[in-house]
């Protein structure tokens, strides 16, 4: 029987097992950034280690970083952390991009970016959407502040093994339709505990034609599914980006290197504990109605009703959504309006993203109640959108052009809603309070719907707003 | 690094219901700006503690004075998704939280928890049911959870409870954190680096 890639990356990175049972597991790649590392420093220097492997961690910094102007935090715990992490990593020898390298972003962005980001490797960050780094056919994972500590000190962790799930999509997704409503659709599948236990492989045709930030975008909310990590196999869409990447290994040793990477793939005999298909067709463009990632529905449908259902639990959750989401039962998603556009984050903040949106909001203009932002994931994103006239593309449609971070994602910085505005975001979690207001409202969907949202002021059907036949050259 | 091993804990408890209980709930966003975990107990839940109009202390059962000294928290299902944050369980261990029972946890935060030795074990649906309105009806309960024996009880209820056997050996043998053990098999982890081509 052949190994899953998940297998053999844990069977390559186990150092041994603990007495409680647990594997330690070689983190070959620790990324950092302010918010969840400067108590695991200190908790370091409380006991006096040092950090072992101080080139294998790598630091930016994301979330609290103001957009408008990223050197001037107006607010001193912000400036603070920024302080600590920049000591931390002067002081531990961590390599560190700061706001002035031009290599600043969200840190699921930097990584692949960089090339630092490998297939075969084990990747931990404290950050939940680690899982985006799998779209190289890395075992990447979200891991807390203890573990942190633990990595820097030991560059392991105690880790329990999960079991391995296949989902295969096979086929073309329809014009207008995204990786982003992929993700969507498995989700509100699988649910958001579906995937609990589980490590997702992403398989099928549908994935192997996929570009590296589709499958990024799919393997980023595999934590929304309730899933640890997901992956896609390595092959040579992988490889070719990552050639001649910084961090990527150098020309003399590229082709061994690709060897190695492809021997991860999991075998065409591997067992999965569970398999799940899925037809690219039958996928829609999907937004979400509710207060959590599987609170999902085609843009055609309506809002669910609790009057269907005769489950108590089920009704119980769809009330508790709608009453939240003050949006009424029963009726379309489409033409709810809209106060505010997000166009960013490390699901949908890379530089394609930027450039689809921006093909169909050449010469349109965001509607006047709308407050629209579109925030790059990263300084290379930036300024790569600049070069090729995408921010201003952007701008005289009428959204405001920001430098790169978490932004809008979550509320660490000046980008919030206010109030109970409700925004069309391109990130990936629909939480109560997410977005900055205790009870700001939050629609996910693509980029591309994000725009439709933001021309229309409405949630609206992006096939029906823009003319997205040629959108299969991208998708 | 010697910790105390974690056998049973007692104390009152407070049933917090709802399902999906997420990260951001337990710790909004905006109160993770901090260098330590310190300060974090005040804002558990904040935001369903304090109407976000108003200012005005909610419903919530943690404002309910009947349960201020409650150490065990009675939940629901998929307790903790959401983010990796530690802070989570951070702010709920300095709120004064000294074990959860739920019907289920989210991975992270359930390691997260064990890690700081505040442990998470799983109860049925109808079997906590009983337990909750008990908690409810009589706030000076003294419940208490048996690790050893997996069983939570209160009053003249006892009901069997779960914890994956990793944690359970963890806990009972006080190497919750696993820092030390970590750190001892110096050897091993060089092999392994060693062995990895894109490490070395
Ligand atoms: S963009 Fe959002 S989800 Fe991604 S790392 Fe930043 S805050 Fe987290």
């Amino acid at each position: 029987m052949g190994k899953t890639l998940y297998q053999k990356v844990w069977d390559a990175h186990s150092v041994g097992t603990l007495s409680d049972g647990r594997t330690q597991l070689f983190i070959g790649t620790h990324l950092i950034h302010e918010v969840t590392s400067p108590q695991a420093f200190g908790m370091l220097r409380d006991l006096e280690l040092e950090v072992k492997y101080p080139k294998r961690t790598f630091a930016t910094i994301d979330h609290i970083v103001p957009t408008e102007n990223q050197d001037q935090p107006a607010d001193p715990l912000a400036a603070e952390m920024i302080d600590a992490i920049r000591m931390n990593c002067d002081d531990f020898g961590v390599t560190y991009f700061d706001l002035k390298s031009g290599k600043q972003g969200i840190v699921h962005v930097v990584g692949p970016e960089q090339g630092i980001t490998q297939p075969g490797s084990t990747i931990a960050c404290g950050d939940s959407h680690t899982a985006t780094h799998g779209a190289f056919g890395a075992i990447a994972f979200g891991i807390g502040t203890t573990q942190v500590r633990d990595v820097l000190a030991t560059q392991t962790m105690a880790m329990e093994k999960l079991k391995a799930r296949r989902i295969e999509v096979n086929g073309t997704l329809r014009p207008g339709v995204y990786a982003k409503d992929v993700t969507l659709h498995i989700i509100r599948l699988l649910g958001a505990k579906g995937g609990i236990g589980y490590a997702y492989e992403y398989a099928g045709s549908t994935f192997d034609n996929f570009t590296m930030e589709e499958r990024m975008t799919v393997c980023n909310m595999a934590i929304e599914g309730g899933a640890r990590c997901g992956y896609v196999n390595p092959d040579d869409t992988t490889f070719e980006f990552l050639k001649g990447r910084p961090y990527a290994p150098s020309e003399e040793e590229w082709d061994a290197a690709v060897e190695g990477w492809k021997s991860f793939a999991s075998d065409p005999d591997a067992e999965f504990d569970d398999i799940v298909k899925i037809n690219a067709e039958d996928i829609e463009p999907t937004v979400t109605w509710g207060i959590s990632p599987d609170h999902g529905i085609a843009i055609g449908e309506n809002i669910p009703d609790s009057a269907d259902t005769d489950d108590a639990e089920e009704k119980a959750v769809i009330d508790e959504a709608l009453a939240y989401m003050k949006i009424p039962a029963g009726t379309p998603i489409k033409g709810i309006p809209i106060d505010v556009a997000f166009m960013g984050s490390c699901t949908n903040g890379r530089l394609s993203d930027f450039r689809e949106a921006a093909k169909f909001l050449k010469g349109r203009k965001v509607a006047s109640s709308v407050k629209a932002i579109a925030v790059p994931g990263s300084q290379i994103t930036a300024i790569q959108c600049e070069k090729e006239g995408i921010d201003k593309i952007f701008e005289e449609a009428g959204f405001e052009w920001r430098a790169a971070g978490c932004s809008m994602c979550l509320a660490m910085n000046p980008d919030k809603l206010i109030g109970d505005q409700i925004c069309a975001s391109s990130s990936n979690r629909n939480f109560k309070g997410r977005q900055g207001s205790p009870i700001g409202r939050t629609v996910l969907m693509s980029p591309v719907m994000v725009a439709a949202a933001a021309v229309e002021g409405k949630i609206a059907d992006a096939r029906e707003t823009f003319d997205v036949t040629d959108t299969c050259a991208v998708a | 690094m010697a910790i105390e091993p974690i056998t049973q804990v007692s104390g009152r408890a407070i049933h917090v219901p709802g399902a999906d209980i997420d990260t951001d709930r337990i710790i909004p966003a905006r109160f993770m700006k901090c260098v330590t975990f310190d300060g974090l107990g005040e804002y558990a839940f904040y935001d369903v503690r304090f109407d976000p109009e108003t200012g005005e202390k909610t419903n919530h059962p943690l404002n309910d004075d009947r349960f201020s000294q409650a150490s065990i928290m009675l939940t629901g299902i998929n307790f903790g998704c959401g983010s990796s944050r530690e802070h989570a369980p951070q702010s709920l261990g300095k709120y004064g939280f000294k074990a959860i029972v739920a019907e289920s946890y989210a991975e992270i935060f359930f390691g997260n928890s064990t890690t700081l030795g505040i442990p998470c074990v799983i109860a049925k649906k109808e079997e906590l049911d009983p337990l909750k309105a008990a908690v409810e009806a009589d706030p000076t309960l003294e419940v208490t959870i048996d690790i050893e024996n997996l069983t939570v009880s209160g009053g003249d209820i006892t009901i069997p409870v779960t914890i994956p056997d990793s944690a359970r050996h963890a806990l009972l043998s006080g190497k919750y954190d696993p820092i030390a053990e970590l750190l001892e098999n110096k050897e091993k982890i060089e092999a392994t680096a060693a062995s990895l081509s894109y490490v070395s």
